[in-house]
């Protein structure tokens, strides 16, 4: 049990997608527009990423080597239809606030990073919570974020207004523009942290390092291998 | 031919890929340090968005949509997509020499910008016929090459200014982008 704890810990804290490693770049700028969003967002990648994580660790003994990220794909990509169909059903609101995001999770960065560097190579139970880790740090990354945005752009937290109507709020931040200010303030606050603390010199997500853990470095593995 | 011009000038500067619809941000923030490479990124995203919006949207009309399985499109898209970017590759590298040496490097990273997926999800959203998806395609990538490019200058001038330390790297770039967006909104008042 200590594992899971463990990997928990790691997903949330220590490599938190959102907020460490700048993984899933895309729903987070655009879906952070209130902080329901973010959390809606952040749940529904969580389903998706554990649903993945424990089929690839389930069958990775199974698949080729060589077609490994084609197969994954596949995988990721049918759970976000399920998932798709399923909140289209019974969360429609949750459906048409994200609207294209949804099928777009099949592309985001954390799930096949997770797929390729995590459950391809271990059991499934820790897989399993793995994703659950990766999943709930991703939704705490997008909630602050939507949180903030809110506050700032519609003077409410969770749809709950707490100004004044005769207050005015700062509409920009729940404009595109806005996601980008908030990100770079929070990006900025990480930096601190991390000189501080010393670990790191430097800026901590150096652009270079943006795409480290992306599905993208595989790509290039798989044209290699296929080229 | 009216109709496409309004497709055309609002997918590429009203309602711009990266800057408003965010999608492509990996690629827009890892690939913008030079204007050479960005040019490259950029003109290999609108051969490729090009392309697939019209493999995308002839495979949902003449498959997806005669079988009754729309259900489908996010798996069959993504797959034709990277099926796709797979060939374009072998294809450029057999015939086409010099355009393999331009964009060559860029192609793997494309298949998971997730604008080529928003982009042939989008169509079909839209229910655009074959020819809206190939000007809607071009269009949204032209958006994605201009604001690459825009923002690959601004980092070249940032590299000589005196930027506070926490916001070296990462941090003045999403500012940077930022300020591009509310630049940008300035095109709404085309429509």
């Amino acid at each position: 049990m200590n594992k899971a704890g463990e990997r928990l810990y790691n997903g949330i804290i220590k490599e938190n997608p959102t907020l460490v490693l700048m993984l899933g770049m895309c729903p987070t700028l655009a879906v952070t527009t209130s902080a329901i969003n973010g959390v809606g967002m952040g749940l529904t990648t969580t389903v998706v990423l554990v649903m993945s994580n424990l089929l690839i660790a389930m069958l990775r003994k199974v698949i080729p080597d060589s077609v490994r990220i084609p197969a994954f794909i596949v995988i990721i990509a049918s759970f976000v239809t399920i998932v798709q169909l399923l909140l289209e059903a019974y969360i429609p609101s949750l459906y048409s606030a994200l609207g294209i995001y949804i099928p777009l999770i099949v592309v985001n960065c954390i799930i096949l990073g997770r797929a390729e560097a995590y459950a391809s190579k271990n059991p499934v139970i820790p897989s399993i919570f793995d994703g659950l880790g990766m999943g709930l740090g991703f939704t705490l990354g997008l909630t602050l974020i939507g949180i903030v945005r809110e506050i700032l752009g519609a003077g409410s937290v969770f749809g709950y207004r707490f100004l004044p109507a005769s207050m005015d709020t700062l509409t920009i931040f729940i404009l595109a523009p806005g996601a980008f200010f908030v990100l770079a303030v929070l990006t900025a606050t990480m930096n601190k942290i991390k000189s501080r603390s010393g670990k790191a010199d430097g800026p901590t997500a150096d652009c270079d390092q943006l795409c480290a853990g992306c599905p993208n470095k595989s790509c290039i593995g798989r044209s290699q291998n296929n080229g | 031919m009216g109709k496409l011009l309004a497709i055309a000038i609002g997918s590429a500067f009203i309602n711009n890929v990266v800057l408003s619809q965010f999608l492509g941000i990996c690629p827009f923030l890892g690939v913008s340090r030079k204007v050479k490479t960005a040019a490259g990124m950029g003109s290999a995203v609108v051969f490729v968005i090009t392309l697939a919006s019209a493999v995308t949207s002839l495979i949902y009309k003449f498959l997806l949509v005669p079988f009754d399985i729309t259900y489908l499109q996010t798996i069959v898209f993504i797959l034709v997509i990277a099926a796709l970017v797979q060939f374009v590759e072998m294809f450029l590298k057999k015939k086409i020499k010099s355009l393999y040496n331009a964009l060559g490097v860029y192609l793997p990273l494309i298949t998971t910008n997730c604008a080529v997926l928003g982009v042939a999800l989008k169509n079909v959203q839209n229910s655009y016929n074959i020819l809206e998806s190939v000007v809607n395609g071009f269009a949204v990538s032209v958006g994605f090459l201009v604001a690459i490019v825009i923002m690959a200058g601004l980092r070249e001038k940032i590299e000589y200014n005196n930027v506070p330390k926490a916001f070296k790297g990462t941090p003045i770039v999403l500012v940077t982008a930022g300020l591009m967006a509310i630049a940008f909104f300035g095109f709404s008042g085309l429509k």
